[in-house]
């Protein structure tokens, strides 16, 4: 490719070390705005009216608590296992459920929420069985685990979560060349020994990005937990805000939130650094070394359909069921679904591309630089994941509404065009998502040996030509995960979504919000189903990639 | 993936977002952010534009955050109007200087002196009742009279309740305060915390199921979740909805579902002609057809169903309380753990 002199001079300029750490620390911050704001609000006001509510925090802080040990211990036990049956274990069906396996990541929390529910409350129809079978009577006559309690959350994050820690570890596995597990059985390891010695402690840095990721998400629920009666400290926050009209108070209980965040996220870094392997042999595609047999190779077969009978088969199977069911005349059908599906489609696809785009450069200005405030600023625009979407569309809100008081003199009506606009929307899923393509793409930065970024330099390549040349290639899967997971992300999200959006402009999750908060579930069914199929495309393609990743990427 | 397709990809969804940015000149429009869902809206919004020219662009979603949305965006904001379903958001709104004051011999004449603000900043376009339901194996409608008696210790453990989040709750619970004072509200609200049968959850729709199903005896809802399963098209909907008896307490507290133009508005006269369209009949029976309310003009139900709840004894209504107990209601809630 012939390049103009002005233009090679332009990249050299970018290129250099002060303007390329200058412009990544810029582009954090920016991404950070909103969750700065927010905590800026902190500043110069007393305790809010929250203090009202010091007698419920123990219970805020216990369910959160309840909630973040719960899950983690749920996503891990959902994750981890059938990773590693599917990566080392041969039973029946283990090809079809390694693809499988992946799916729930389709399903919405709240989605799921709303299914359960239907089908295990009191008046659903599986109690209501049980009582014919049984004859009993009263609520008071049997016992039935409650659904809309802590436990209940637990499980239903546990079973919409723990495909983040099954993708990376099962990446993780995969990029394990097997000669390393060969190696250790070699020097008369067995075979559970060396998973534990040695496939366990490599794996330890993707189980916890995995197990991050799955957290945040959990603290940042709002929709469930409050649909389950669950009181948590994102209800405290919403409560506080939007209940009592109380800004400051919502903001520090919100910072409060974010530090907690914030150790969650030190806690996994530190444990990452630890344990910095870098896989230095060529991995290859060998069938997994143990065959299990009879009962027990059924039995890991019943280990992996789990999940995914219960996060995704039964919610498809209400909703179709309810899709089946006839529908209240007065509420319309959907003449515009087409346009709702392009719209929900358009805003996934631009998203995804803008957050890796921003994710791989900082990441990349990261491992350039590894500087403190690189670091640092990487991390806090990262946050944005772990804030309730609806405090962090507020804080987003109060940018734009700046932005546009600035560029209002520039406008021909001195109206919004930030506030309200796609632009603004997009951002919004920037600052929610930063964290998940972040994610993906350091882990995979950090596979590849520092080695191969210093032979580049030495043979006359500069830092933009390492990333073009090297880097990417190398990175393709990763890049290509992070876009899908966002993409899935931005399908399911709904707070930001639905006080952002421009006028007249509604997508899937909005939709079925609009008929869910009407209470009329058959109604959403429809919406909701879309979501679902839709968002199961990508994922299907994501667990292509994986498995693919395997021959081409660490084949050099 | 290849770089001209991710070249191809940007062109497009630039377009995407121009296209949105740019306004269309020449046309008359209202710019309404609502937070009401009900599919029978689009009708409403269409029959306006049918009468007037103008055309509606709307936002749905959450009061409290819309509200939100409203102040970030002060002086620059294009909404015209802003529609909730709660009075005290409406107050919310008015004490942030968010509504105009709006003088209207049409609005006047049409909307109840208790449904608006003396000076026009809002106005109540239909009325929703808090009632009680009851499961007519369980109870005699002539156990409760008041709201007061489902604290009774007769109904120890059989009263269901959604979550205190709910601002249906809270606006009912302002106005007790309102009524009867704060140290009445919160013996009453603890005799209610030992009655329920199981800790607060679900929406109103829920509570109906679980009274027809005997998890509970008594429930507060909204009217019309009751007159919308009855009407259902669903059998099983319908058989549910029998099992349930309706009782209006004495007096019935009553919320409203209204709108306001805003101080920013950029089409102040369409936002003025938008309410009162939404006052006239036409508007009148559009807005509450299909969703069961009561409409603002008249004493009558506009459907069947809700006439055949019968006549009841309103509480009038007092926004201004609604609005300024709502801290006080919601600090009580959390205090006796309503959930």
């Amino acid at each position: 490719m012939k390049v103009e002199p002005w233009l090679r001079q332009l990249r050299r300029l970018i290129g250099s070390a002060p303007i390329r750490s200058g412009g990544a620390i810029a582009v954090a911050l920016l991404v950070a705005l909103p969750v700065l704001v927010v905590l800026s609000s902190l500043a110069g006001s007393g305790p809010g009216a929250w203090v009202a509510l010091v007698g419920a925090l123990p219970r805020y802080v216990g369910n959160s608590l309840g909630l973040l040990l719960g899950g983690g211990l749920g996503v891990l036990l959902l994750g981890v296992p059938t990773a590693a049956l599917v990566s080392f274990c041969r039973f029946p069906g283990r090809a079809w459920l390694d693809g499988v396996l992946l799916l729930p990541l389709a399903v919405p929390a709240y989605l799921l929420a709303y299914t359960v529910t239907d089908l295990l409350d009191y008046s659903g129809p599986v109690q209501s069985l049980l009582r014919t079978w049984f004859g009993w009577q009263h609520p008071g006559d049997y016992w039935f685990p409650p659904i809309r309690s802590l436990g209940g959350a637990i499980a239903l994050f546990s079973l919409t979560l723990y495909p983040y820690v099954y993708l990376l570890t099962r990446a993780s596995f995969l990029a394990q060349s097997s000669r390393t597990l060969e190696a250790a059985r070699s020097l008369g390891c067995s075979f559970p020994v060396a998973f534990r010695r040695v496939a366990l402690p490599l794996a330890r840095p993707a189980i916890g990005a995995g197990l991050a990721l799955a957290l945040m998400e959990t603290l940042s629920d709002f929709g469930t937990v409050q649909y389950f009666g669950v009181e948590t400290f994102t209800t405290g926050i919403y409560r506080t805000w939007l209940g009592l009209g109380d800004r400051a108070g919502a903001a520090q209980l919100a910072g409060l939130l974010m530090l907690f965040a914030l150790a969650l996220i030190l806690l996994e870094r530190s444990s990452r650094r630890q344990a910095r392997f870098f896989d230095t042999s060529a991995g290859r595609q060998v069938p997994p070394p143990i065959q299990l047999t009879g009962l027990l190779g059924w039995l890991a077969t019943l280990v992996c359909l789990l999940p995914v009978l219960l996060a995704l088969v039964l919610p498809l199977g209400v909703l179709i069921q309810l899709q089946l069911q006839p529908l209240d005349a007065e509420v319309l059908p959907d003449s515009d679904f087409g346009l709702l599906l392009q719209n929900t489609l358009g805003l996934a696809a631009l998203a995804a591309l803008l957050a890796v785009a921003v994710a791989l450069g900082l990441a990349y200005a990261r491992r350039l630089q590894p500087t403190r405030l690189i670091r640092t600023s990487v991390r806090v625009a990262a946050l944005g994941y772990a804030v309730p979407g609806s405090v962090l569309a507020v804080g987003i809100l109060l940018v734009l509404g700046m932005g546009d008081r600035w560029l209002a003199p520039l406008t021909p009506e001195g109206r919004a065009v930030l506030s309200g606009s796609l632009l603004g929307l997009v951002f919004a899923y920037l600052v929610r998502f930063l964290a998940v393509a972040l994610s993906g793409i350091e882990a995979g930065l950090e596979k590849i040996r520092p080695s191969l970024d210093e032979a580049a330099r030495s043979l006359g390549e500069t830092t933009t030509g390492t990333l073009r040349r090297i880097h990417l290639p190398l990175l393709r899967g990763s890049l290509l995960s992070a876009l899908l997971l966002v993409f899935v992300d931005v399908i399911k999200e709904l707070p930001a979504t639905l006080v952002m959006r421009p006028f007249n402009y509604d997508t899937l999750a909005v939709r079925v919000y609009q008929y869910a908060s009407d209470e009329r579930l058959a109604e959403a069914a429809a919406p909701a189903l879309t979501i679902l199929l839709s968002a199961l495309v990508p994922v299907l393609l994501l667990s292509r990639q994986l498995r693919r990743s395997h021959q081409s990427e660490l084949h050099l | 993936m290849s770089r001209s397709l991710l070249r191809s990809a940007w062109l497009p969804l630039l377009a995407l977002l121009g296209a949105c940015v740019a306004p269309r000149a020449d046309e008359k429009v209202v710019n309404v952010y609502s937070a009401r869902h009900y599919n029978t809206d689009n009708a409403l919004y269409e029959a306006f534009t049918r009468r007037t020219g103008i055309r509606v662009n709307k936002i749905e979603g959450k009061d409290a955050e819309l509200i939100e949305r409203i102040r970030s965006e002060g002086v620059t904001s294009p909404a015209d109007v802003l529609i909730t379903v709660d009075a005290g958001r409406l107050w919310r709104a008015e004490q942030a200087g968010l509504f105009q004051p709006v003088q209207s011999t049409v609005l006047s004449r049409d909307i109840p002196a208790d449904l608006r603000d003396p000076q026009g900043r809002w106005f109540g376009f239909a009325r929703r009742a808090r009632v009680v339901v009851y499961n007519r194996a369980e109870l005699q409608p002539s156990e409760i009279r008041t709201y007061e008696d489902l604290a009774s210790p007769r109904l120890r453990g059989r009263l269901c309740l959604r979550s205190s989040e709910n601002i249906y709750n809270q606006s009912l619970v302002a106005a007790q305060i309102a009524s009867r004072g704060a140290t009445a509200t919160e013996r009453w609200l603890k005799g209610l915390m030992a009655n329920v049968s199981r800790p607060p959850q679900g929406n109103d729709t829920t509570q109906i199921k679980d009274v027809a199903s005997g998890v509970c005896g008594v429930a507060l809802v909204n009217h019309y979740y009751l007159a919308r399963m009855l009407d259902s098209d669903n059998p099983d909907t319908r058989a549910i909805a029998a099992r349930v008896g309706v009782l209006f307490p004495q007096p019935t507290h009553i919320n409203i579902s209204g709108a306001g133009v805003l101080t920013h508005s950029p089409h102040r006269e369409n936002a003025i002609a938008f309410l009162e369209f939404l006052a006239s009949p036409e508007g009148q029976q559009a807005f509450v057809r299909g969703t069961h309310e009561y409409p603002a003009r008249g004493t009558a139900a506009a459907d069947a169903t809700v006439r055949a709840f019968g006549p009841f004894q309103a509480d009038p209504v007092n926004v201004q309380s609604y609005g300024a107990n709502n801290a006080e209601a919601v600090k009580l809630m959390t205090a006796v753990g309503w959930k």
